[in-house]
């Protein structure tokens, strides 16, 4: 059985309140449980499909349409990044292959030690500052190889 | 000329003091409650302003076409921006979320709607945080809530996160989204305005049509009428990225030379190369050749050029660049974001993406171009939804104003090289 937090049960409320109808409710809960989980497990689809009244099976096939939800576990460190065409054309595809080189894993890969995440991404709206990725909710823009370097050594 | 990027760099602006002290924040709903809705519904059609989102559909027209004396009714505002090359909104939502509110307010007046969403992408949880602390000062105000003000208007307001899909910023996507379902397009007719979120008439328009309003209402239609051309009006937020030296974004009148917007506002291109090729308005849209740089920057004059201003996103490339190699990712992004609804464009965008791949890695045939340009052909204007046509616009004016590139490739695989 899934159990939402208190902080978690106080975020599903002020969630509900939003909506006359509350299957409207269906993406800011599964944001909630993989903020508390890390990524959406079955047991958390199920708790959500009985506080919205549908089904897990409709539950998974919503959350599995759209790429932020992670069905699977993930570092603590997801690092989004674009590769979409004003971050290629400043040489964002370089960038992507010299950090998973750097983190040792594929893209798509999370490092053993669970820290890191690496996900190609399409378009974040940064274009204009560009080449860049996402590392959990920051945006870093006009990135180097130095710039990766310094970042990914930041982060504890 | 500044309206939607006027003293954007204010340090504080994203809280209620800084913006009612430096931008006279919020003195535009007075003078909306001294008017009736229909009048502000007027204004904005005399101004002339087009929604930004891409279409470019009249505003105060798509106020006017809600559906009579259904209630109630809804706005959702399109912050989803997911269009390659497009991040304006993002902009204005991070620097001055009041400016939007205040816009939300306006149209919710002016439409009688009592409940507004701001419906953010996904990876915008940052700016979420920012525009709930926004909302939160607002109704501290009494710019939000029961009795806006004392004029019996009542409106509550809130933020909704989606969660990475492109599609979702196709409107009736984005209303299936917020209503808790997989974000597929709907069939249209009947349009938002009519039957919209939960069946009830609603009204979906962009972040930077929506901060536009304010201005409108404080200064007037005729004084945002006499900016821009004689069919675009106003300003327009236009992103510039790519091989410029000073990617950003610009807000310039409707009209200016695109070469202008490049040279001047983004500082030329980049380590003194020549331009090979510029996308005018996201990655949804024709892109053009060099030649055609100096066209005005507003809906007719690029239309007329064989493209479309879209979102207002300049996306620049010099004689570096290999276009296959740049249409291929956009074939990507197509086949990646499109919803699988309907088989020309879950097909189409697919096959695009695996001929544009063998072509670009030096495997390519002759016929393949040609085959290329029939599967456009095949998916323009037979797809559900727009976004299929959108998946056709970098591929098709590629092959036509770019056809060396390819044929160089295919020699070369020809040749083994
Ligand atoms: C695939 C697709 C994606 C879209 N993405 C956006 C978007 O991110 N933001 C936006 O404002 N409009 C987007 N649009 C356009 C909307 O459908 C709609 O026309 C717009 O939000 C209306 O607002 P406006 O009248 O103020 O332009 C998209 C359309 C399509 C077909
Ligand atoms: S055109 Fe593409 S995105 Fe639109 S409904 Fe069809 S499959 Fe979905
Ligand atoms: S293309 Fe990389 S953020 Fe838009």
């Amino acid at each position: 059985m899934f159990v939402f937090s208190e902080e978690s049960e106080k975020e599903i409320e002020r969630n509900l309140a939003k909506y006359p109808f509350k299957k409207s409710a269906l993406l800011p809960l599964l944001h909630v449980a993989q903020d508390q989980e890390g990524y959406v497990t079955p047991e958390a689809m199920e708790e959500i499909g009985k506080r919205l009244d549908v089904s897990p099976a409709y539950v998974e096939s919503v959350a599995t349409f759209y790429t932020m939800f992670h069905t699977r576990p993930v570092g603590k460190y997801v690092i989004l990044f674009c590769h979409n065409i004003s971050c290629k054309l400043l040489g964002a595809d370089d960038l992507l292959d010299y950090t998973a080189k750097k983190l040792g894993i594929e893209v798509g890969g999370t490092t053993t030690d669970k820290k890191f995440t690496l996900l190609r991404e399409e378009c974040l709206a940064a274009c204009c500052g560009g080449p860049m990725m996402r590392v959990n909710e920051d945006f870093h823009e006009f990135l180097t190889k130095d710039k990766i370097d310094k970042i990914l050594a930041s982060l504890p | 000329m500044k309206i939607l990027t006027k003293e954007i760099d204010t340090p504080g602006l994203t809280g209620i003091e800084v913006y009612e002290k430096t931008l006279d924040g919020y003195q535009s709903l007075k003078k909306a409650f001294e008017k009736k809705p229909e009048e502000i519904v007027e204004m904005v059609k005399a101004s002339g302003l087009r929604g930004r989102g891409g279409a470019g559909f009249p505003t105060g027209l798509k106020w006017s076409f809600l559906a009579k004396d259904v209630f109630p009714r809804y706005l959702a505002c399109n912050a989803d921006e997911s269009e390659p090359g497009t991040c304006k909104d993002r902009e204005l939502m991070e620097k001055n979320p009041h400016l939007l509110i205040e816009g939300m307010i306006l149209c919710s007046y002016a439409c009688r709607i009592n409940t507004a969403y701001c419906y953010l992408r996904g990876e915008f949880r940052h700016i979420q945080r920012v525009f709930d602390k926004a909302i939160e000062e607002a109704y501290a105000k009494g710019y939000l809530g029961k009795n806006i003000l004392g004029s019996g208007f009542d409106l509550e307001m809130y933020s909704h996160l989606g969660a990475g899909a492109y599609i979702c910023g196709e409107e009736s996507a984005l209303l299936s989204s917020l209503e808790g379902c997989r974000g597929e397009p709907r069939l249209k007719p009947p349009f938002p305005a009519v039957e919209g979120l939960y069946s009830k008439p609603t009204i979906v328009n962009n972040v930077e049509t929506l901060c536009v309003v304010p201005f409108i209402v404080n200064e007037g239609a005729e004084a945002y009428a006499a900016i821009g051309t004689e069919k675009s009006k106003g300003t327009k937020l236009i992103s510039v990225s790519g091989h410029v030296n000073k990617p950003g974004n610009y807000e310039v009148p409707m009209g200016t030379p695109t070469s202008v917007i490049i040279n001047e506002h983004a500082g030329g291109i980049r380590n003194g190369n020549k331009l090979k090729a510029f996308i005018p308005g996201g990655s949804s849209v024709p892109m053009l050749p060099a030649d055609k740089v100096d066209v005005p920057y507003d809906y007719e004059s690029i239309a007329e050029a064989g493209s479309m201003l879209g979102s207002g996103a300049l996306i620049v490339m010099d004689d570096t660049t290999n276009v296959v190699a740049e249409t291929l990712r956009l074939a990507y992004f197509y086949m990646h974001e499109s919803c699988g609804k309907c088989t020309p464009c879950r097909e189409g965008t697919r096959w695009m993406y695996q001929l544009l791949s063998q072509i670009e890695q030096g495997n390519g045939k002759p016929d393949q171009v040609e085959l290329l340009d029939d599967i456009c052909d095949n998916m323009s204007f037979k797809c559900f939804c727009p976004l299929g046509d959108a998946a056709v616009g970098p591929v098709a004016s590629s092959i036509k104003y770019f056809r060396e590139d390819y044929e160089e490739l295919i020699a070369d695989a020809k040749a083994g090289v």
